[in-house]
């Protein structure tokens, strides 16, 4: 049953609430702002509150009540927060957990339990306004003291039903209505309603003039009990209130009625819906009530849950299972250990020495030729290298986290721009590293925005270019030759590369007459200073956009690429470093020196040659297609002679591939990128350095600045061949 | 169909209803019983002849019934048939009318329904 599922879910969700409540009592001491963890504490119990109203756990609605009321005085700052209220409101805590795990075991009052309400809503007395004595007034109106005189009270269901003026002249006749519903049940209590007739001549004789309001006793749901009116439903107005509903829902209804309060309090009370001394307190406290606002808003929620209630029990479902799942997801969340950062950085950092040591301690076993040492140095390789594996683990994690709050972000912005948009999310399980991740989630919400706000159009221009009315966005991650790729992509209007092109010009960023192709047009919305937004919304354009987006992953020693195609979309291209602090490395030697290649960006090794032409284009045939490449001897001006058979490395980045000419191969290892001085910082084509098994320093190349750099040159040899390879 | 006969109530003209007083033939009957009664000079429908009621039926007669007592001429309904006190007492209208009905052997065995 679908009910029990329910209340289920309000138990998980209760015990969780009471958690928070806990963790912000504690919290109090150490907490400069204690404001944020009494509204916490106050919205916990509210909660509770509510839900546990739903299912009629009048104990546990009672109690927190009162606690309500009291945390309610804190938060308004009538009474202090004091220690022995921090006690009894410690005890409080643990009482509604008693209380929650006796309604979990199917117990309705635990024995004793009545005991230990009353000792501790005598501790909140004094804290309450009036000592107490109005919050137990209307404590009495949110829910009837359960006592054996109310037992048979409401047991039925109340329907009210205002038959719509034209439903005799549509063939159907209330008396039938009336009969049927006496085959469901019993009708404990039945009044018409005829107040509505006219007298004279307004009377229309087959017109429909009849009210009533019935208690019905039976066991039948409440969809059957609302299919008997399926007929008459559109034009009559008929209410039902489920059996046990609350005082406050039968004065709403009476509120909502066209008749007479008195009149249909009189007939709640002759269907023993109600009693008249409740009737009468009830109204009289509504009254009263409706000049103190504060507590009106705090009914009214408990308003909205009931109303709930009153959705077909399908919604209902559907509503608590997703709340269930967000659950269990909070409840995974609940399992992972916080460490500071800084710890896990050091604790990288000493993984990463112990790396280099174990590599020189490998070198002098290897030269020793002693059997067990071997042997035994082999076992702690293998054990240093899964260390080293985990350690880089811990600071991975899923990007799928930073994408699901896109979810919520393109709800928004779409609704706030009146568009409907769809977001998809692939590859949310890919790993990056954290400090990525977390400096990540800004530029990919600016280019979120932008798409919605630029890329994707209104739905009458969609539909008007033969497009689906709801715009596509798509959240990518994949891992692509040694990085991370995210990608953005829209379905909308693509970038106007007219319109880029003039703006570009305009702002001098770009001369006049300069050819460009398709993709360098594009890329110029990195540039500072550029925006093509016509109207400047509260969401982007005010033209700190991209170029802000470029610098934060160039930070990253990340690189962001657009491609796009008017009227068809737009795709923002994120490329980042998998880590940043150990990679597999590849080194090469130039004369004495050693340098280290990033080994996911080498593609092969081979012998240098042949060369396309000459060798003063810089351009060999790698089996029919052309490759710039550079001499590192020349870049890095090393003295002495190449060798006479020269060896290239192909490197790829992204799309772009190049070769880079070294002395010879020196094979894979493990290495630890230290970062270089800032003496060294504008050293082109370096990255940074690591310390060899043997002691010596080795630089570790920037393989994307070298690919740069052979392009360029390249391009400065005029070689038309080039752009063929170049396609960025 | 509903048809009308002239009659006698306590030594008082009447107006005997037969028929079905229905959605079919209220329409008739909010034109024929208020004319009818004044040229009879009534102020008694005899309900022994109704052999249907429906809540538009229901309704005529709470309109005649209120209607009278606007003009000051106290409508009196009699001889309630059981088809009337049945759907009279299924709305809980007895009080409502106020009339007294005399409840023949028949009428007492099927008519109180639920309470």
């Amino acid at each position: 049953m679908d009910l029990d599922k329910a209340k289920q879910t309000f138990i998980l969700e209760a015990r969780e609430l009471l958690a928070a409540m806990e963790e912000a009592l504690l919290g109090l001491e150490d907490n400069e702002d204690p404001g944020e963890s009494i509204n916490a504490m106050f919205r916990a119990v509210h909660t509770i509150k509510g839900s546990a109203g739903l299912f009629g756990l009048d104990p546990i609605v009672r109690f927190a009540h009162t606690v309500e009321s009291v945390m309610d005085r804190v938060r308004g700052k009538k009474i202090t927060l004091d220690p022995p209220l921090v006690g009894i409101l410690l005890e409080c805590h643990d009482h509604l957990e008693e209380l929650i795990s006796s309604t979990q075991e199917g117990v309705e009052e635990a024995p004793g339990s009545r005991e230990v309400s009353q000792r501790l809503l005598g501790g909140l007395a004094p804290y309450l306004e009036g000592h107490g004595v109005a919050e137990r007034a209307s404590a009495t109106l949110a829910t009837r003291p359960a006592g054996p005189s109310s037992e048979r009270w409401n047991e039925c269901w109340h329907l009210s039903i205002r038959f719509g003026p034209d439903v005799l002249r549509n063939g159907m006749d209330p008396l039938s209505f009336i009969r049927y519903l006496g085959t469901l049940g019993r009708l404990v209590h039945l009044a018409s309603v005829v107040g509505s007739l006219p007298q004279g001549e307004d009377y229309d004789p087959e017109g429909c003039y009849l009210g009533i309001e019935l208690d019905l006793e039976t066991d039948a749901e409440r969809q059957t009990i609302e299919d008997v009116f399926e007929f008459v439903r559109e034009d009559s107005k008929i209410q039902i209130l489920p059996p046990h509903s609350k005082i406050e829902d039968y004065i709403r209804f009476i509120r909502e009625m066209p008749e007479d309060e008195r009149l249909l309090g009189e007939i709640l009370v002759a269907g023993k819906c109600i009693t008249a001394k409740d009737l009468e307190e009830a109204l009289a406290t509504q009254k009263a009530e409706l000049q103190e606002d504060g507590i009106i808003q705090g009914r009214r929620i408990g308003t909205i849950l009931i109303e709930d209630q009153a959705v077909p029990p399908p919604v209902v479902a559907a509503a608590l299972d997703k709340q269930k799942k967000f659950q269990e997801r909070q409840a995974q969340e609940m399992k992972v250990v916080k460490v500071q950062a800084e710890k896990l950085d050091r604790l990288v950092d000493l993984v990463g020495e112990l790396v280099i040591a174990g590599a020189s301690v490998n070198a002098l076993a290897a030269s020793s030729h002693n059997g067990p040492l071997l042997e035994a140095t082999t076992v702690v390789n293998k054990l240093v290298e899964e260390i080293r594996d985990n350690a880089l683990g811990l600071r991975m994690v899923q990007i799928g986290e930073t994408f699901n709050r896109f979810r919520r972000i393109v709800r928004d912005v779409s609704q706030e721009m009146g568009k409907s948009i769809e977001l998809e999310v692939h590859g949310g399980d890919t790993e990056l590293d954290k400090t990525i991740v977390e400096k990540l989630g800004d530029p990919l919400m600016h280019i979120v925005r932008n798409a919605i706000d630029h890329g994707i159009e209104s739905a009458d221009l969609r539909q008007a270019r033969g497009k689906p009315p709801t715009g596509s966005l798509s959240l990518n991650a994949f891992h692509d030759s040694g990085s991370i790729v995210i990608e953005v992509a829209d379905d909308g209007g693509g970038l106007n590369k007219a319109k880029i092109l003039k703006k570009a010009i305009e702002r001098g960023i770009l001369r006049e007459g300069a050819e460009l192709s398709d993709a360098e047009i594009t890329n110029l919305i990195f540039e500072p200073g550029f925006s093509t937004a016509a109207a400047v919304t509260n969401l982007s354009g005010r033209g700190v956009g991209m170029d802000v987006v470029r610098r934060n992953i160039d930070q990253l020693r990340g690189s962001i690429e657009v491609e796009s195609y008017e009227e068809a979309g737009t795709t923002m291209r994120i490329r980042l470093p998998l880590t940043l602090a150990i990679i597999d490395g590849f080194r090469v030697g130039i004369g004495a020196a050693s340098y280290v290649v990033p080994l996911d960006m080498v593609i092969e090794c081979l012998d240098l040659g042949p060369f396309l032409e000459s060798e003063e284009n810089h351009l060999i045939n790698l089996r029919g297609e052309v490759l710039p490449f550079l001499r590192l001897r020349e870049i890095f001006r090393m003295p002495g002679e190449p060798p006479a058979r020269e060896r290239v490395v192909v490197v790829q980045y992204g799309e772009t591939r190049a070769g880079l000419v070294v002395d010879k191969l020196m094979g894979e290892f493990q290495t630890v990128i230290k970062p270089l001085g800032n003496l060294f910082k504008h050293v082109r084509g370096v990255g940074g350095s690591t310390i060899l098994g043997s002691g010596e320093v080795a630089l570790i190349l920037d393989v994307p600045q070298l690919i740069g750099l052979a392009s360029e040159s390249g391009h400065r040899r005029g070689t038309a061949a080039l752009s063929s390879s170049y396609q960025n | 169909m509903l048809s009308y006969q002239a009659t006698q109530h306590e030594g008082r003209p009447a107006l005997k209803l037969k028929g079905a007083l229905t959605i079919y033939t209220v329409t008739q009957a909010w034109r024929d019983i208020p004319t009818k009664l004044a040229k009879h000079k009534s102020k008694v429908l005899d309900l022994s002849g109704v052999e249907e009621l429906d809540t538009a039926g229901v309704q005529l007669l709470l309109w005649l019934k209120r209607d009278g007592i606007g003009r000051g001429s106290d409508l009196v309904l009699a001889h309630h048939s059981p088809e009337v006190v049945e759907v009279l007492d299924l709305l809980r209208l007895a009080a409502v009318f106020g009339d007294a009905i005399l409840l023949s052997p028949s009428s007492t065995s099927g008519s109180r329904h639920g309470s």
